[in-house]
């Protein structure tokens, strides 16, 4: 759309200026702005959604169940006016106002997508699943081995900024010497309970090659004085973190790097601002600023600024550079290419197993770990061995079975409820697959033509799918996962398909990949644009495959990295 | 535990589903949301205040009655059943109270406590008996609603999570392996 069809304000030109813009607050925009701001840039934050602040704005974060009127679940009402956001497991009667509701924010399925987002200050980082693995140099050098994509940077690059960020957000994890799954600065380890202990021994007993460890995630188990500093404290084990955390136990935006990076004096933090598209100059041949629609007005407003980072979360940063059109970029911002909104990939969680575990009515469990037992990747690590590309983690849980044992037990009266005070005999075991899925041109996002929203932007149409690759790699995991649950004695191994669709990972990837050079790619080995080169994504779009880990902490590691490479090459006059 | 998971395990452990539950995991129906309203009365709230005690009745620890269940089912069988849900259950306290009245030759309120459990233990049976033969798109038997119903309104009360059941809301840390002794109560969340 061409800027003089926007009503643009464009009074006060000087009071618009920043030295740096950072479109989104989420968990790489908030890294974005902490380092930025740190440096001493002049920082202006937009966020499209509204303003949360830490504890104040988290209404259900101390609410006991009873004090939910459904007790958490939904109403009829409400699942059935959010059909996508309410196939996401976090959303609930507690938690359902940090989440977009269907109908507001259209988008177009050309295949089955469902698009996770939460539109507020701290994005997704208020309901994240906070699990936290670094990659391995596996995942940057295998994907070139075995023909399907090439990561322009390696481990050693990011395990510095891993370590940078690690020590700030508080991780706790064991030191397990892997080479499949890195250590980090960790805190405490959270414990696994003795049923998950019996079945990491038999694991380790009957397979070389598998390892089993306690899951690592952003939790403060034994915080340290940077800790104390942002303010937070450590993680009581409530485990109702979707609600907001009013002790800061886990790393958000909101309770983190926001407040931190306002502490510098040099963040602008501007709620309700819609990113209609980043403004490029011809004749200086980069960025000069955004065009920001106000969702409260409607007007349009321009922001300048020497450099800019895209946080806005994989699909709308895809959307926003895709609708980023010029003389220069008639195809979207730096896309000479053609390959923006292409290579899409995701995560594949559709396969599970549940089980039954006898031989631990003696044992039970204090507190709500918010984390599992992990099994890291031990497909094609060294060599492409299986019939698929790509590798999985499996995680596992062991519960112990409480009252709902009851729905299913015969009877009623006095005996039948004191039998259900106590816990069931056996342990419930749950089993789950995170397999990388293989980047494939084909798996796209797009703009509408015709279609827009109350704004003014495109609508964003979505074909992504799964590929037979997954099948192999679920049917890998029903096989491997129950022979494993087999040989640590659990009954009533169950594998099951939970139909997920793509996007329901919330871990989307790709459209904006890094590469070596603009013909095949969009970014460079720093996430900077190599055909405007103030312009950074640091978020999901600029990953080139997806790994097997959970993402947000490469996502954080990447963004630190490329903000302090972008205040070195400012200095050096570079931008 | 997430609510998501809950659902999963509930359909794992009994083989069936969680009345409402393929609204809760698909929420993929298209139609527009229909709710009865507030069609009890409080001799309704009254009446599914004894059969949830019944159910589960005050022991060494309070009853579902001392938790308001009949007021909890009311307000999940508005807020968060389909129609035709929602009609099964209604319909069901009047077939509740007639089958009582023909089995025990008294209605369900004026039936003692011995002839309430015996009913409904029979009841209970029946249901069962239903939801093994019913194909998947017939509604679920009335008294296995009110059963699930009365499970969930107790257990997640204050007086069934901290009284029945042990609850602590802020546990402070997370011990992986503690000894259970037989009688140690469950744990509510």
């Amino acid at each position: 759309m061409p800027a003089d069809s926007l009503h643009i304000n464009t009074k006060g030109v000087e009071r618009n200026t920043f030295d740096a813009i950072v479109i989104g607050s989420g968990i790489s925009g908030g890294w974005a702005a902490k380092e930025l701001c740190e440096k001493g840039l002049k920082t202006l934050v937009l966020e499209r959604g509204r303003d949360v602040k830490h504890i104040k704005d988290y209404p259900t974060t101390s609410m006991n169940p009873w004090e939910l009127a459904h007790r958490g679940q939904l109403t009829t009402t409400l699942a059935k006016e959010n059909p996508i956001a309410n196939r996401c497991y976090a959303f609930d009667e507690a938690t359902q106002h940090f989440f977009v509701k269907d109908k507001e924010h259209p988008y177009i399925q050309e295949k089955p997508f469902d698009w996770i987002r939460g539109y507020q200050v701290g994005g997704k980082s208020l309901i994240w699943a906070r699990q936290t693995q670094r990659w391995s140099r596996f995942e940057f050098e295998n994907p070139a081995r075995d023909g399907y994509a090439a990561w322009p940077i390696g481990y050693k690059d990011l395990a510095p900024w891993y370590s940078h960020v690690e020590k700030f957000v508080g991780i706790s994890g064991n030191k397990d010497g892997l080479e499949t799954l890195p250590d980090g600065e960790f805190l405490e380890p959270w414990q696994m309970n003795c049923p998950e202990k019996h079945i990491q021994q038999a694991i380790h007993t009957n397979y070389k090659d598998r390892n089993v460890i306690q899951g690592r995630c952003a939790h403060l188990t034994s915080p340290q004085q940077v800790h104390l500093d942002q303010g937070r404290g450590k993680c009581q084990a409530r485990n109702i973190c979707y609600r907001g955390c009013p002790f800061g136990g886990y790393f958000s935006s909101n309770s983190s790097t926001l407040p931190w990076a306002e502490k510098t004096g040099n963040l602008t933090l501007r709620p309700f601002s819609v990113v209609h598209s980043i403004i490029y100059d011809e004749q200086k041949e980069k960025a000069t600023g955004v065009r920001v629609i106000d969702t409260n007005t409607g007007l349009a407003t321009e922001y300048f600024a020497k450099i800019i980072f895209v946080n806005a979360a994989c699909l709308n940063t895809n959307l926003i550079l895709l609708n980023s059109v010029s003389n220069r970029f008639q195809n979207g911002l730096g896309n000479d290419s053609g390959l923006l909104g292409k290579y899409i990939a995701f995560h594949d969680y559709r396969a599970n197993i549940g089980a039954t575990l006898e031989g631990f009515a003696d044992k039970t469990e204090y507190g709500r770990r918010p984390t599992a037992a992990m099994i890291p990747n031990f497909r094609n690590v060294y060599k492409h061995e299986m019939d698929f590309y790509g590798g999985y983690m499996m995680h596992y849980t062991a519960s112990p079975i409480s009252w709902q044992r009851g729905f299913s037990m015969d009877g009623v009266g006095a005996s039948y409820k004191n039998n259900l005070t106590e816990p069931g005999a056996d342990w419930s075991i749950y089993m789950m697959i995170q397999a990388e899925t293989i980047p494939q041109e084909k798996n796209h996002v797009r703009l509408s033509k015709d279609q827009k929203d109350q704004w003014g932007m495109p609508l964003l149409i979505t074909a992504v799918d799964y590929a037979e690759n997954d099948n192999k790699k679920m049917k890998d995991f029903w096989e491997q996962g129950s022979a494993m649950l087999e040989k640590a004695g659990c009954k009533n191994i169950n594998p099951y398909d939970n139909g997920r669709v793509p996007g329901n990972d919330i871990h989307e990837m790709g459209g904006v990949r890094m590469g070596k050079d603009a013909k095949t790619s969009l970014l460079n080995g720093n996430s900077q644009m190599h055909l405007c080169k103030n312009v950074f994504v640091t978020d999901g779009a600029g990953m080139v495959s997806t790994g097997n880990q959970n993402p947000s902490l490469t996502y954080m590691a990447l963004t630190a990295r490329a903000a302090n490479f972008a205040v070195s090459e400012l200095k050096k006059q570079n931008l | 535990m997430e609510r998501r998971e809950l659902i999963k395990r509930i359909a794992l452990l009994t083989g069936g589903a969680f009345v409402g539950a393929e609204l809760f995991m698909s929420g993929g129906c298209n139609s527009a949301a229909d709710t009865v309203g507030a069609a009890f009365t409080p001799e309704h709230i009254a009446f599914l205040d004894e059969v949830a005690e019944t159910i589960l009745p005050a022991t060494g620890s309070p009853g579902a009655k001392a938790a308001k269940v009949g007021q909890f089912m009311t307000v999940m069988v508005n807020d968060c059943y389909e129609e035709k849900d929602q009609k099964v259950f209604k319909e069901g306290m009047t077939k509740l109270d007639e089958a009582c009245n023909k089995v025990q030759g008294v209605g369900f309120m004026k039936a003692t406590p011995e002839q309430r459990t015996t009913f409904l233990t029979a009841l209970d049976k029946e249901a069962k008996e239903y939801a093994g033969k019913k194909k998947p798109e017939e509604p679920a038997h009335y008294f296995t609603m009110m059963k699930q119903l009365t499970l969930m309104g107790f257990f997640t009360s204050k007086e069934g999570a901290t009284q029945a059941l042990r609850y602590v809301a802020v546990p402070g840390r997370y011990d992986g392996c503690v000894d259970y002794k037989k009688g140690d109560k469950a744990w509510a969340s």
